[in-house]
């Protein structure tokens, strides 16, 4: 089961910090992340691979992308 | 998918450092005063008296880096398809913030770009002024963890993106009609100064295109002096941390080469031995850049890109750096000014209270 994080329209590093308190609560195996910025994207995939999780999918929709990140 | 983009990476974000150095400490060698090839501080103070904000006769002129910061980041963000126009993440607050992180740089005497340059000079004092960042970047950590958030930006006109790259336009358009007359303080609008820092700088193109370079570099990069620390304390993570040692490493090897490193403590280049205070003012802008979630260049960097919100920080430190002077709040080489460290109390109260009564739960 899937978790959603919703961090359009924050800046450095509220996605990151939002999807390691995610991954901390140990409650899932699946996050999707919603980001709006090149950089929130790359900041939220590096934190997610230094946690051990693998970057699944990253879409991109307009100005927007969805990483889904799962435990490795 | 898009190309991925090289400058991301671990060898990306060292070579943007390495670039810095090098290119920062050449300025130096090219005509910028001692250890301040790039001080984004120091630069946007200068533009602040050029513009008559101040009055402070020795730090008067528009420096060309700064408008070279925000349009190489512009360019960037075309080039790359990375221009979001957005705005509305607590604009006023991200004014104060500037403002304050401008007046504890200026007790310090120097943004951490400065910090980093005057170590790699050999300038003791530096230490002092980078531990006090780093403790200042550690309390803001501690609010980071608390839930501390200015909310979310939206996005908004293009135009709207545009509005400092434009000013940067029309800083660069008034250098150009109003170049500075040999002997004299005053051409046109502008104010210049006929000795002290802002007497000496290197030759104006060559100043704009390193300070493009750097800015289209650093936006590729997210290179960010604050983020380098704060990520590291926060995550454990050393990316852009590489990226800041880069920078330190590069232009303490270009100093050596050049013949512009000078060990000690006293005598060194716009800097003052009052080690509190030095350490107390970089604190001051170390938690203010903590809760705007970056350094004075990231702001610049940001703004290129179409970030408001940063635009509005860059603006509060002008007008901060009008204010320090103003107020005889800025250190010299002689110490503190004589309110400076009332200023830095109070701005830290300041930040305190915007870290304790700003806290929201970003999904809220």
């Amino acid at each position: 089961m899937s978790t959603k994080i919703d961090a359009r329209g924050l800046s450095c590093p509220q996605p990151v910090l939002m999807t390691l308190d995610e991954i901390k609560t140990g409650n899932t195996n699946e996050i999707e992340i919603l980001v709006d910025t090149e950089t929130s994207k790359e900041n939220v995939s590096r934190s997610a691979t230094s946690q051990g999780w693998e970057v699944k999918n990253v879409s991109e929709d307009g100005d927007e992308y969805t990483i889904t990140i799962k435990k490795g | 998918m898009r190309l991925k983009n090289i400058f991301a990476t671990r060898w990306g974000i060292i070579g943007v450092g390495l670039f810095i150095g090098v290119f920062a400490a050449l300025l130096q060698k090219l005509g910028n005063p001692g250890n301040m090839g790039v001080c984004v501080a120091c630069f946007e103070r200068d533009i602040a008296g050029a513009l008559g904000l101040h009055r402070a006769g020795v730090v008067q002129y528009i420096r060309p880096a700064i408008i070279g910061f925000v349009l190489g980041a512009l360019i960037a963000a075309y080039l790359f398809k990375e221009y979001r126009p957005r705005l509305g993440s607590a604009p006023i607050v991200r004014f104060v913030l500037g403002a304050f992180a401008m007046i504890g740089a200026l007790v310090f005497l120097g943004c951490p770009w400065r910090a980093a340059l005057r170590l790699a000079g050999g300038d003791g004092n530096a230490i002092l002024g980078l531990l006090g960042l780093i403790f200042g970047i550690w309390i803001g950590t501690l609010f980071l963890k608390k839930g501390y958030n200015l909310g979310r930006a939206q996005a908004t006109h293009t135009a709207a993106g545009w509005v400092l790259p434009v000013i940067m336009l029309g800083l660069l358009a008034l250098l150009i009609v109003f170049p500075q007359i040999e002997g004299q303080d005053k051409s046109g609008v502008l104010f210049y100064s006929l000795k002290g820092p802002g007497a000496m700088h290197a030759p104006l193109l060559v100043a704009l295109v390193i300070g493009l370079a750097i800015g289209f570099l650093a936006q590729r990069s997210r290179f960010c002096t604050m983020g380098a620390i704060r990520d590291f304390v926060l995550f454990r993570q050393t990316h852009l941390l590489l990226g800041f040692i880069a920078l330190v490493a590069a232009a303490f090897v270009t100093n050596l080469i050049v013949g512009q490193f000078h060990p000690g403590f006293t005598g060194q280049p716009v800097a003052h031995t009052m080690h509190i205070w030095n350490f107390a003012g970089m604190t001051l802008a170390g938690l203010a850049f903590a809760l705007a979630g970056g350094c004075p260049g990231r702001q610049l960097f940001l703004s290129g890109e179409g970030d408001g919100d940063a635009a509005v920080f860059v603006l509060g430190m002008i007008v901060g750096a009008a204010f320090s002077h103003n107020f005889g709040l800025a250190s010299s080489p002689k110490g503190v000014g004589p309110y400076g460290i009332e200023a830095v109390i109070i701005g830290l109260i300041v930040c305190l209270l915007i870290g304790f009564t700003m806290r929201k739960r970003s999904n809220a």
